[in-house]
């Protein structure tokens, strides 16, 4: 019996790891692809950095010295190769503005907004499965009118403006959090928390609103199939059944709004860094934009795609784990 | 006693009438079929002993289980009978089962949600129930996930979770009618071998005749929510009273005559034809492999002559239709139309395919919801180098609503004013419009019920005199094209393995798979025709 | 008609309205300052209040409207143009190297949201509406691409799909024939849903300065300019806010109406 199972067993694991690189394969393919749409696009933006950073008045000497420190003396093809090994080495150049290393700016920076889009799509998860659950087992029912009447409010309310709400209730009047600003990690993760909870609210709650409705709405499609009727000839209750043969297959969809929320998320976090004048990736990005320092927006740019194509790459794996039909399918 | 006792059972959902008036009895060890055609409440009387209705359901009058009334019993005590009390198999297996969890634990789980034991001893009892069943550890282990299996394989885990907890009363739900014939005796087989030895009633639900008399020690017929005839099934079969049982048993086997047919030259002549589906990659860098769907096919078909061609499910028959009708290319072989080539270079000849026509299974899938009547049956037009305008197409449309039996008017109608039988009648008005050489038949009648079929395979035999057809008819259904055929191709996993005159083959079948398909299709017995 | 589609169309209609009267008439000049009379609240004079230069609010929302509408509809129309044809295409040649390319690359443009596209387009050709236009729109053709082609693939399961290729009409003609008809009905709605996604998108781009500029007034930088001084005068952040729920709210619900009523499974049940 033992020995069957092992046996039985590799087979199952080796579907899964060939369907994992097959992911792998396409992921890295859609990076270099998105690096070069990236870099390409940069290109196009007329004028030279080095010439803008010393101004008109420079010396030719100067400029030419300037343009080779910078490695912009080379071909665009060069360039390119410069920059994308540059990343893979975790060398993100150096900002013309600050002259310091980007890969330092970033590193500073994506501890506030990566944390900040973990904590809103953590938070986003925990309002919206109950939620989603609870209306699609009361359906048509008050307390599913209830939860859907909020969802539909939800999802018409826009992450900065509820933000600005929240600093006008929770930080001016009632004064249980700052109304702006990080404390850094260095003061203790639940300071660092405490000052992150109001933007992660406004963040996850439309967020919430929209996931909660195709929890539902998956969960209500998977009540309709037959083997939930064969769940119920079982005499598993109304209850029991939604919730052993429910929940796992309406995952499916769902996985796929979360993979797609990770982005919208992270884009949000941007936006909110701007309400509580985080000191996030999208203040970095903002002043680099209004400074004109390309080689910033660029590298934030590859780096925010960079995580919204892992993000995708690891819903994929996780629909294998939930749904056994994929992992034979090549 | 009875083990099962239907009194006065009336039933509607949100006001529609669904039953009325329904009685019956199980005892135990005994088969009960409850047959009709759609629209019978025949499957909601099965819905309505499990208390597993639709919402806005209201029932009167008594289900009893074992002298205990089901009707208006608490949800929490009925969730105790069912799968312990009765168990219920149903109609579709490729449906029924949770796709994400393996056979294994979806039949431990009727075990533990009754029984409170250690899963190790539920994990075991499951093992027994699926050895039962005919699914033995060393070939379908209980790690095996549904898509893993094939229909029948399905419906035997679908049984084994049913049974596991030994019910008294089993409900069978058109159990084999999503199956092959071959796999249909197997699965009846099971059951009858499952009544026997557990001593369980069984209410069976179907709308085949010939299963009904096949299996039941009881029948009752249904129509529009109403018992019309019920009693032992050898005394119903000899003495039917009622008029509706009488039509459905002699439409269930209703015989045309097909008018002779005389001519001798070839219309079709299919060579040697191979058709390979590319097979997914197995490993990344290899060269995926092949699945032969026809192999080295070849027959003619006669200009006049009705050809039949059956087989199971997955035996190709339905890519052979595609590769004659030129929608798909074929990897070798020749298929000629009146001796031009269906698929000239890479592309579909035209002109060949104009002397072609087709009807599907679907009546509801073949039209555009979107499109008129007058549209539909006119698309066929494209194809002419010089398609009949003004008056001339509208006497067209007119001539052929009348040919299939409908009138002129219903040309500006769209298609869901119709129903499946009228349907049907429209989509061979389609067929019809170009005057074609060739017609084929993909499973024309196989989603209609018997009394529509019977008048369809009509309006077949009359067309027949009226337009001297020539067609290939392809069915799953014996009875069906040893009436409607002169000639008969019996294809198995992708190749003809017999073929010749009709009654010669059905007579005198020559191959063993040709017996075997024979053998395993339900037969009505002689005395129903009798009594007719 | 349900209670969903009337409403959803009476705030629709309403924020419309709006937007096509400020051509023609507003209560003030939209861009008039009048600093005496700054940051009033509410009043007869001024029914939205004023702003921080005078400016009357009523007017700016009307305007503003204008701008959230121009952008968001012309996105949504870019999205479709080229998103509908694709999702065609990629489902009359299922399975081959087109189909793959298409899906490919719409997997690699869902990898850049609106936000990404727009600081880029920003970094390089400096802010303004057509930014705006631009970068929700591109996010939009996937959206209509994967919807069109995932509807279109069920219809070419369809035996009336086989009866129109037995009849000889090759794959274009069929898209155009039988398909597009079957998939409008999804579009529709998919369209007034990714309208009023536009609507807050455009909000949240032109609050961070990559949206239309001044003095184009618009509803995301009213908010950005109110940020500071919210807590003495928060009418000026409540309204525009309530301008943003009340027009995305009135077309999401039109579009759950819509999907309800134009839905074939629910009129046959009627029926």
């Amino acid at each position: 019996m033992w020995r069957w199972t092992s046996r039985k067993s590799r087979p199952n694991v080796t579907l899964m790891l060939r369907y994992a690189l097959k992911r792998l394969i396409s992921l890295i393919v859609s990076l270099a692809v998105a690096s070069v749409v990236i870099f390409a696009v940069i290109e196009v933006a007329p004028g030279d950095p080095a010439s803008f950073m010393l101004g008109v008045n420079a010396q030719p000497e100067t400029l030419a010295a300037l343009r080779s420190e910078l490695g912009l003396d080379v071909s665009q093809t060069q360039r390119y190769f410069n920059w994308v090994g540059g990343m893979l080495s975790g060398d993100f150049g150096t900002s013309y503005t600050y002259r310091t290393p980007v890969s330092q700016m970033i590193a500073d920076r994506m501890w506030v907004s990566l944390p900040l889009a973990l904590y809103a799509l953590t938070l986003s998860t925990l309002i919206a499965f109950p939620a989603g659950i609870y209306a699609a087992a009361r359906r048509g029912r008050p307390g599913d009118l209830t939860v859907m009447g909020a969802t539909q409010l939800g999802i018409a309310v826009p992450n900065f403006w509820f933000a600005m709400m929240l600093v006008l209730i929770f930080a001016i009047n009632l004064r249980w959090f700052n109304a702006g600003g990080f404390v850094g990690w260095d003061k203790g993760i639940w300071a660092g928390l405490h000052s992150l909870t109001l933007p992660a609210i406004a963040l996850a709650l439309p967020q919430a609103a929209i996931l909660a409705r195709v929890m539902r709405s998956a969960l209500l499609d998977i009540l309709g199939e037959d083997f939930m009727r064969t769940a119920r000839a079982k005499g598993l209750s109304r209850r029991q059944a939604l919730w052993r043969h429910g929940v796992r297959n309406a995952l499916i969809p769902v996985l796929t709004i979360i993979g797609l929320q990770f982005s919208f998320l992270l884009a949000g976090s941007i936006i909110i860094e701007q309400v509580f004048y985080l000191p996030g990736l999208g203040r970095l990005v903002f002043q680099a934009i209004s400074a004109r320092d390309l080689i910033v927006v660029e590298s934030v740019v590859m780096l925010l795609v960079f995580a919204v194509i892992m993000v995708n790459f690891l819903v994929d794996l996780a629909y294998a784990a939930v749904d056994p039909r994929l992992r034979n399918r090549t | 006693m009875s083990l099962l006792q239907i009194e006065n059972l009336s039933l509607s959902i949100h006001e529609a009438e669904i039953l009325n008036q329904v009685s019956l009895s199980i005892a135990p060890g005994e088969i009960v079929a409850v047959t009709g055609e759609s629209g019978s409440g025949k499957s909601m009387t099965a819905l309505a002993v499990m208390q597993l209705l639709p919402d806005g359901a209201v029932g009167k009058g008594s289900i009893k289980l074992n002298g205990q009334e089901l009707l208006d019993r608490p949800e929490a005590e009925m969730c105790a009978l069912r799968g312990a009390s009765i168990g219920m198999v149903f109609q579709e297996p490729m449906t029924a089962l949770n796709p994400v969890k393996t056979i294994g634990d979806q039949v431990m789980e009727t075990i533990l949600i009754h029984q409170a034991m250690p899963a190790y001893k539920a994990r075991e009892r499951a093992q027994e129930v699926l050895i039962r069943v005919g699914l033995p550890p060393d070939k379908f282990p209980m790690s095996r996930y549904p898509h893993e299996l094939s229909g029948g394989q399905r419906q035997r885990v679908v049984i084994a979770m049913a049974i596991a907890l030994r019910p008294k009363l089993l409900i069978a739900d058109e159990p084999t009618t999503a199956l092959d014939v071959t796999t249909q005796a197997q699965i009846l087989d099971l059951l009858k071998g499952l009544v026997t030895e557990y001593g369980m009633g069984l209410l069976m639900i179907t709308h085949d005749l010939a299963v009904v008399s096949d299996m039941a020690d009881q029948i009752v017929v249904m129509r529009h929510g109403e018992v019309v005839e019920s009693g032992a099934t050898d005394h119903l079969l000899r003495n039917m009273q009622h008029p509706y049982t009488r039509m459905l048993f002699e439409a269930s086997e209703h015989q045309v005559n097909l008018p002779e047919s005389y001519e001798t030259k070839p219309l079709l002549q299919v060579t040697g034809v191979v058709r390979d589906y590319r097979l997914p990659r197995k490993q990344l860098f290899q060269t995926p492999g092949t699945h032969r769907a026809v192999d080295q096919v070849s027959f003619v078909l006669n200009r006049g002559e009705r050809l039949g061609l059956v087989g199971e499910s997955g035996c190709g028959k339905s890519t052979l239709t595609r590769a004659i009708l030129g929608l798909e290319e074929i990897q070798s072989g020749q298929i000629l139309l009146d001796d031009q080539p269906v698929f000239s270079g890479h592309k579909p000849n035209l002109a060949v395919r104009r002397k072609m026509q087709v009807v599907f299974q679907d009546p509801f899938g073949s039209f555009n919801p979107r499109h008129r009547v007058s549209r539909l049956i006119t698309e066929p037009f494209y194809l002419l180098d010089d398609p009949p305008h003004g008056s001339d197409r509208l006497d067209r449309i007119a001539e052929m609503l009348g040919a299939v039996g409908l009138s002129a008017d219903d040309a500006n109608k769209y298609i869901h004013e119709f129903s499946g039988g009228q349907r049907q009648r429209i989509a061979i008005a389609r067929a019809l419009i170009t005057r074609p050489e060739l017609i084929l038949f993909d499973e024309a009648v196989s989603a209609l019920d018997v009394s529509v079929r019977a008048q369809i395979l009509d309006l077949l035999a009359e067309l027949c005199e009226a337009y001297n057809l020539t067609y290939l008819f392809i069915s799953h259904d014996l009875s069906v094209v040893r009436t409607i055929t002169d000639r008969v191709m019996v294809m198995q996993a992708g190749k003809i393995v017999e073929q010749g005159e009709t009654e010669q083959v059905f007579t005198d079948p020559q191959h063993s798979y040709t017996r075997k398909l024979i053998a395993a299709a339900p037969r009505l017995p002689e005395i129903g025709r009798g009594a007719a | 008609m349900s209670r969903n589609l009337i409403l959803g169309a009476a705030l629709s209609s309403l924020v419309l309205l709006a937007a096509l009267i400020s051509f023609i008439w507003t209560p003030y000049d939209y861009a008039a300052m009048n600093i005496p009379d700054k940051l009033q609240p509410p009043s007869a004079q001024h029914w939205f209040g004023t702003d921080h230069f005078g400016r009357d609010m009523f007017s700016m929302i009307m305007v503003g409207a204008r701008t959230s509408i121009a952008v968001a509809l012309v996105a949504v129309g870019i999205g479709m143009a080229l998103g509908v044809p694709l999702g065609l295409t990629a489902a009359a040649r299922k399975g081959s190297w087109l189909d793959e390319l298409i899906m490919r690359g719409n997997d690699l443009v869902f990898a850049f949201p609106s936000l990404v596209i727009a600081i880029l387009i920003t970094a390089v050709f400096g802010a303004g509406a057509i930014n705006a236009i631009i970068a929700i729109g591109i996010f939009n053709i996937p959206v209509f691409a994967r919807i069109t082609r995932g509807a279109a693939l069920s219809l070419w399961e369809r035996e009336f799909i086989l009866a129109a290729r037995v009849a000889g009409k090759g794959a274009t003609r069929i898209s155009a024939e039988h398909i597009l008809p079957n998939v409008a009905n999804l579009l529709i709605v998919q369209g007034t849903i990714q309208f009023s996604l536009g609507i807050l998108a455009e909000a949240g781009l032109s609050y961070v300065g990559l949206g239309a500029q001044p003095p184009t007034p618009s509803w995301g930088r009213m908010l950005a300019d109110a940020q500071t001084m919210v807590s003495f005068a928060p009418h000026l952040a409540l309204i525009p806010g309530g301008a943003i729920i009340v027009t995305v709210l009135g077309l999401n619900l039109l579009g759950d109406g819509l999907r309800d009523f134009l839905d074939p499974r629910i009129r046959v049940a009627r029926a």
